[in-house]
């Protein structure tokens, strides 16, 4: 990807190169067209050289059972009755939103580890992640994971490689009913909604495009039968955001932490060069031993006066 | 008998003090490196990010294990008094070194108090926290929300420390004398009644004689 | 497929019934996609699950596995009695206006001539056409003959009321009804609905009947030989296709040619019988030209050996002397202990032959088995115990297990036959492993040396062997390029052909048109005779141009046969000529030939006032309602039930205990004993397919492994929770021939239906697994499939049995 702009990148606060003008892209998963064949994942796994574990069943058709390491896309199955009565099976492609707000470039310490190119593709650089998972805490869709082999993030690419050589992603290439196109994210918008009027004509009258406005549109969108109701899927967000929480962690709060710190660091030079230091007369009298032991500190009581002279103290 | 010092810290207490300092530093800076980009080339202190990554929680948690040994130590001179709160309410005086009126302290003024608890609260938010964010182990154990509050108040708790610990060692610093009670444990009779009056009278009062000497109870 | 893959796009409706497209044929299902999107279609799905292919259906209806005949059934009846049918197309291309020979009959369940003993139909001679003294089959065009095929087919499904068929498929009348609807409305012409079918209608007892039932219907709408219409088989594996083609059945030879039987010695009366003339007058009947093809294939087998005087070597033939050794037949032979040795080329019976302790019984009585395959299958090791999964006690096996490793289909150059009956070349993408060698090359090792040693030694009946034609340029090797040159044949001699263009000896032939029954040509598959012309491999063609917009892509690879795309293309016209709907043409009268979007499936130059029908390879010349003699259970497709019915009866005809199930269908009787009843095992259980594999190969393939690592079983959540099972739990799936555990999958997806007023739960299970690959070690699916099938092709009955479920 080097041929392509970097307009965002973590843990870095100045602005990155971004003369170059790139159009925006996107992969558009059209779920009334997916059969569920996970030969995306397949793809996914041949094109990233990428071998997950063989698991086991767990009472459904989801295998794996999660997103990993070593497996950055994965199909949902879910089976829901609709107000009809009717059986609808929604299967979703689920991986990397690529955000044009990220949470996990924003959550991410390491400078460089997480960049966000100028088509709209986020991508991890492994070589800088550190592994502390911040990420993870950050993405308001629970994509990325740790490999536990290597303590490194992975997530879908968006197969920055080919995009960045004119091929379309793995998975795109790969699947058989065209659920999964990818091109520019206009034209992809365009194509979602000749899909939504068909839909429409076939009784979904919630059809609609999941390009969440709250993480500023994703670079992978859904076409939806239910758009009204995006949680139908697996628990897709129904409106994503990066979380409250890691807006406080990771916004404005932290410069303002920093400054408090370097203030109250100032704060005490100052004292002291205004104040002065707090000395003691060293000929002062010692005034007589108070007796009125009652107002001292219970605690007091258990001062153990044998340790001043404990053996093997010395003096100065 | 009179110009005696007094020895305020044994060298145990003295030890543990430092060990938790010199963690809170390792800590501190590997977490300030974490914290925020400005600061990453803290990392370059402990090899790098993900040495950095992999040390800052095994040191976070021998800190949280020594400051324990201190908490042990000293809980039991950290509960507020009448006193402390009159104490309080004359900040500004102290700030201006004048004590006068001030009612006598004893083994640790109000300040010193509430810096104790502070850093024995934000110890434990930090523990259990890091816990939760700390995923080569745990994080798997939570969920995501969870692990979200935990950074938050991992961030929060560590901002509350390190200010706690620049009050703690500023005001080392300014209160001469202070420092030297850590180094080396002694303390001039004229700097204990200055600083702390009941405390030295606790002490000059229950000094053993020399018969007294070597007999422990 | 009458029709073929991209075809799928023309169609306005596509009925998945008897299958699983989206999960069976993925890539396929791009055209049912495309359709949808492009051609406004619906998609009706009928299954016992809702699958995949449900998941992007308009509409799904649930049915009882093994009752589609009761649903086709019924919609028959549906479009004859509501007269929604495409009439000018029934009236002309069918032979609705036939009548039927008085010896035919329909009583409670059985047709004429049914001998109970045997049972099968011994006397078919009812079921055929009156015959006029002209020598042509009597018609009666005003369809008012109480005898002619449009009565008697009213009347035979008049049964099937809606009532009926809900109660036997156990689908709720309103959505049949709102289903057939829909169909019905693919009456008008022009408007075509697609028939998408797989092993779902195949296997079962009655698998031929109800495809034939869909036929049918099909008819009655005139959706055959339409664009987006047809009777389309998906077939299960890439090359199927090219398996049937080429005679690879034991009564089958290449080309849908078929072995004589013991009493056929005499050479002419075999071409004669099988060379029909014309029932009607002006009909072209093209299988007339037997003879030619049937001569050439022996010239390319036999070459000069095969002469005028010694019948074309029609001696060298084996002559049968049962109707077939299908695979059913020879392991119940080997079962008996009559086979001797066994050559198991890319097959793994014991995972995929019905009764799978059965199988491995048989196989225990070899003496020696040769397995031949690129994976270390279960069968190669069906002598290994592995635990509860393959249960046997090695010692007492004595069979020599003999394996050779072959190369897989990406190791080799050649051609592929798809559902679409295209042949397309593919080249190799790697060398085989290690000592691979490929099929080509172990056969003809084996040639060698079996001829090798008939030579030296002598022995009986070696003529078929000695005489063989082998001028392959590496004998041991002969290479893809020369077979596939020889399959599409070569003048023998010079040959002049109907145009009067004269082919020199050695040179390729153009198509079937110019094979002779004199010797002169060699081809060994006439059906696939165009494939390598003078122009060259025609398979290897890339060309996807589609100049008239009707995806019928004529430059790419080739299809049998002459490179039509779909079969009986001339019906796509109506009697004038010209398309049923401009929207739809696919070939057409132009004034002086057929010509347009296809290869016209008809003699090119016959002008449609000459009254020759669409159906040429029919004597008839027209589509069969009235199967006469050509299916074991009877000319009409009638509802039977599974061997193992979860019902106990037939709705149909419940009185009559010989009409439960096919009364003709395939079963030997040591089976009997063998099936259990719905007492013991309530549950109607289906198996089949995933997506995520391939049979039991990609079992050993880590990334398939991964997508689906684990055997399972589905349960509906009504029956899960009777039976206390939760999702993930361990189950055990049993039937009267074995069991197998599995991880429990409870969805919603299967419900009860109400069958026979009473509640059936269905059970899904998948059948990828087994005890070598790298998927977790699982039961073969099969130890539960009874060992029994269809009358007519001997498939088995996988797709309906009977089980219970545990939970472990």
């Amino acid at each position: 990807m080097a041929s392509q702009d970097i307009i965002a990148r973590s843990a870095t606060t100045t602005p990155p190169p971004s003369i170059r003008q790139l159009e925006e892209v996107a992969k558009l998963i059209d779920t009334t067209k997916c059969i569920g064949c996970k030969a995306c994942q397949v793809a996914c796994s041949e094109w990233n050289e990428l071998r997950d574990e063989v698991g086991h069943n767990h009472g459904t058709y989801d295998n794996p059972q999660d997103l990993s390491a070593e497996s950055w896309t994965l199909m949902r199955f879910t089976e829901h009755e609709n107000e009809a009565g009717n059986l609808e099976w929604l299967i979703r492609k689920d991986g990397c939103m690529h955000c044009a707000e990220p949470g996990c470039l924003k959550a991410c310490p390491s400078p460089g580890a997480i960049i966000k190119h100028a088509n709209g593709i986020v991508d991890f650089n492994q070589d800088h992640c550190i592994g502390c998972g911040y990420c993870i805490t950050g993405c308001p869709f629970n994509i990325p994971r740790i490999s536990q082999k290597d303590h490194k993030a992975y997530k879908c690419t968006l197969c920055s490689d080919r995009v960045a050589v004119g091929l379309e992603p793995a998975c795109v290439k790969t699947c058989p009913t065209g659920a999964i196109v990818f091109g520019s994210k206009e034209d992809m918008k365009t194509h979602a909604a000749e899909r939504i009027v068909d839909l429409k004509s076939r009784g979904f009258d919630q059809a609609g495009l999941y390009d969440p406005d709250g993480v500023g549109g994703t670079h992978v969108m859904y076409v939806l039968h239910h758009a009204d109701q995006p949680s139908l899927y697996a628990g897709l967000p129904n409106q994503p955001v990066i979380s409250p929480l890691v807006g406080l962690w990771k916004g404005v709060t932290k410069p303002l932490a920093l400054l408090a710190m370097g203030a109250a660091v100032l704060a005490g030079f100052f004292h002291y060069v205004r104040v002065g230091p707090n000395r003691v007369e060293e000929d002062e009298h010692p005034s007589a031993p108070d007796t009125s032991v009652h107002q001292v500190d219970p605690a007091v009581h258990v001062y153990d006066p044998g340790k001043p002279g404990t053996p093997g103290e010395e003096r100065p | 008998m009179k110009d005696k010092p007094i020895l305020r810290y044994t060298a145990n207490e003295r030890t543990n003090h430092w060990i938790v300092a010199i963690l809170f530093f390792m800590a501190g800076l590997s977490g300030l490196a974490l914290f925020h980009p400005a600061l990453f080339w803290l990392s370059h202190l402990f090899g790098g990010g993900p040495w950095t990554r992999i040390l800052h929680p095994f040191m976070g948690v021998a800190m949280f294990v020594f400051f324990l040994g201190l908490v042990i130590r000293f809980w039991r001179y950290n509960f507020l008094t009448a006193n402390d709160r009159q104490w309080l309410r004359g900040i500004d005086k102290v700030l201006r070194n004048e004590e006068e009126g001030l009612p006598p302290v004893g083994k640790y003024n109000a300040g010193q108090k509430l810096l104790f608890w502070t850093l024995l609260v934000c110890m434990l938010v930090l523990l259990v926290s890091g816990v939760v964010i700390w995923r080569a182990y745990f994080s798997h154990w939570f969920g995501i929300e969870s692990i979200r509050l935990g950074a938050l108040a991992h961030a929060v708790a560590g901002f509350v420390l390190v200010m706690s610990i620049i009050v703690h060692i500023y005001a080392g610093i300014w209160i001469k004398g202070s420092v030297g009670a850590m180094l080396h444990g002694w303390v001039s009779r004229a700097w204990a009644r200055k600083h702390h009056a009941l405390w030295y009278r606790q002490v000059t009062r229950e000094e053993p004689t020399d018969s007294q000497k070597g007999i422990k109870p | 497929m009458t029709n073929h893959w991209t075809d799928i796009a023309n169609a306005n409706l596509v009925l998945v019934m008897g299958g699983n497209a989206a999960e069976a044929h993925p890539c396929g299902f791009k055209w049912v996609t495309e359709a949808k999107a492009h051609n406004k279609a619906r998609l009706i799905v009928v299954d016992p699950r809702f699958t995949r292919t449900a998941s992007v259906a308009d509409y799904y209806a649930p049915i009882r596995t093994g009752s589609d005949i009761a649903f086709m059934g019924g919609l028959i009846n549906y479009l004859l009695s509501t007269d929604q049918i495409q009439h000018e197309y029934v009236r002309n291309y069918t032979d609705v206006s036939f009548i039927v020979k008085a010896g035919y009959g329909f009583e409670d369940g059985l047709f004429s001539g049914y001998d109970a003993a045997k049972r099968t139909y011994s006397d078919k001679s009812g079921w055929g056409y009156e015959m006029g003294e002209d020598g042509f089959a009597k018609v009666d065009p005003t369809l008012q003959d109480p005898r002619c095929v449009y009565q008697l087919m009213k009347t035979h499904y008049s049964r099937y009321t809606p009532e009926i068929a809900s109660m036997t498929c156990g689908m709720p009348q309103d959505s049949m009804q709102k289903i057939w609807e829909e169909i019905a409305t693919c009456s008008a012409p022009g408007k075509t609905m697609t028939i998408l079918y797989a092993l779902g209608w195949t296997q079962h007892s009655i698998g031929a009947q109800i495809i034939r039932s869909a036929a049918m219907v099909q008819l009655l709408l005139g959706n055959v030989g339409m664009p987006g219409g047809g009777v389309n088989a998906l077939r299960g594996h890439s090359n199927i296709q090219g398996l049937t083609d080429l005679g690879l059945l034991s009564n089958s030879l290449p080309g849908y040619l078929t072995l004589p039987g013991d009493a056929e010695q005499d050479y002419n009366a075999y071409i004669a019988k099988r060379a029909l003339k014309p029932l009607r007058p002006g009909q072209l009947s093209y299988w007339q030209n037997y003879g030619k093809f049937h001569v050439s294939l022996m010239k390319a087998w036999y070459g000069a050996n095969a002469t005028a005087e010694n019948n074309w070597g029609y001696d060298w033939l084996p002559k049968l002397d049962i109707p077939g050794y299908d695979v059913l037949k020879m392991f119940d032979q080997m079962g008996q202990g009559k086979v001797n040795g066994y050559m198991c080329q890319g097959f793994n019976p014991i995972a995929a032959l019905p009764d799978k302790n059965r199988v491995t019984a048989a196989l225990s009585k070899l003496k020696w088995l040769v397995v031949m395959d690129p994976l270390a299958t279960e069968t190669s090791e069906f002598w290994r115990n592995v635990g509860p999964y393959n249960d046997v006690t090695s010692a007492n096996i004595q069979t020599e297990v003999i394996r050779l490793p072959t190369t897989c289909f990406a190791e080799e150059d050649g051609s592929l036959v798809n559902s679409s009956r295209w042949l397309q070349w593919h080249w190799k993408g790697a060398d085989g492993p290690g000592e691979t060698r490929t099929d080509v090359r172990i056969m003809s090792e084996l040639y060698r040396r079996l001829r090798d040693r008939y030579k030296a030694e002598g022995g009986a009946f070696a003529e078929p062997l000695l005489n063989l034609s082998w001028p392959y340029k590496i004998a041991d090797e002969p290479s893809p390029e020369e077979l596939a040159k020889e399959l599409n044949g070569a003048a023998v001699t010079d040959v002049t052909d109907a145009t009067g263009a004269v082919l020199k000896a050695g040179q390729q032939l153009a198509g079937f048109a110019q094979l002779k029954d004199d010797g002169s040509t060699a081809s060994g598959c006439w059906i696939f005779c165009g494939s390598w012309t003078e122009q060259g491999n025609q398979m290897a063609r890339r060309d996807n141009s589609d100049p008239y917009g009707m995806k019928q892509n004529l430059g790419w690879a080739w299809a049998w046969p002459s490179n039509r795309r779909i079969l009986y293309n001339r019906a796509s016209a109506d009697t004038q000529g010209r398309p049923w709907d401009p929207a739809k043409r696919l070939v057409w009268w132009n004034g002086k030939a057929w010509g347009g979007t296809d290869t016209p499936d008809y003699k090119a130059d016959v002008p449609p006032e000459a009254g020759m029908n669409p159906f040429i390879m029919n004597p008839e010349g027209v589509a069969r309602f009235f199967a006469v003699d050509k299916m074991a259970e009877g000319p009409f497709p009638e509802h039977y039930e599974p061997f193992e019915t979860p019902i106990g009866i037939n709705p149909l005809h419940p009185n009559n205990k010989q009409a439960t199930s096919n009364p003709a269908g395939r079963i030997f009787d040591s089976v009997w004993e063998t099936l259990g009843t719905a007492k013991d095992y309530p549950y109607a259980a289906t198996s089949y397919r995933l997506t995520e594999h391939f049979h039991f190969w990609s079992k050993h393939c880590r990334l398939n492994a991964i997508a689906q690592p684990e055997q399972f079983v589905e349960i509906g959540e009504v029956l899960a929770k009777e039976k206390g099972i939760a999702a993930g739990d361990r189950v055990r799936v049993s039937c009267k021939r074995g069991f197998i555990e599995a991880v429990a999958v409870v969805t919603k997806r299967i419900r009860p239906l109400q069958v026979n007023n009473q509640t059936v739960h269905q059970v899904g299970i998948p059948l990828h697994w087994g005890f070598t690959g790298l998927t977790r070690h699982g039961y073969l699916t099969n130890t539960l499939v009874p060992f029994l099938g269809d009358g007519n092709t001997q498939t088995p009955e996988s797709k309906s049995f009977l089980v219970n479920v545990e939970k472990i």
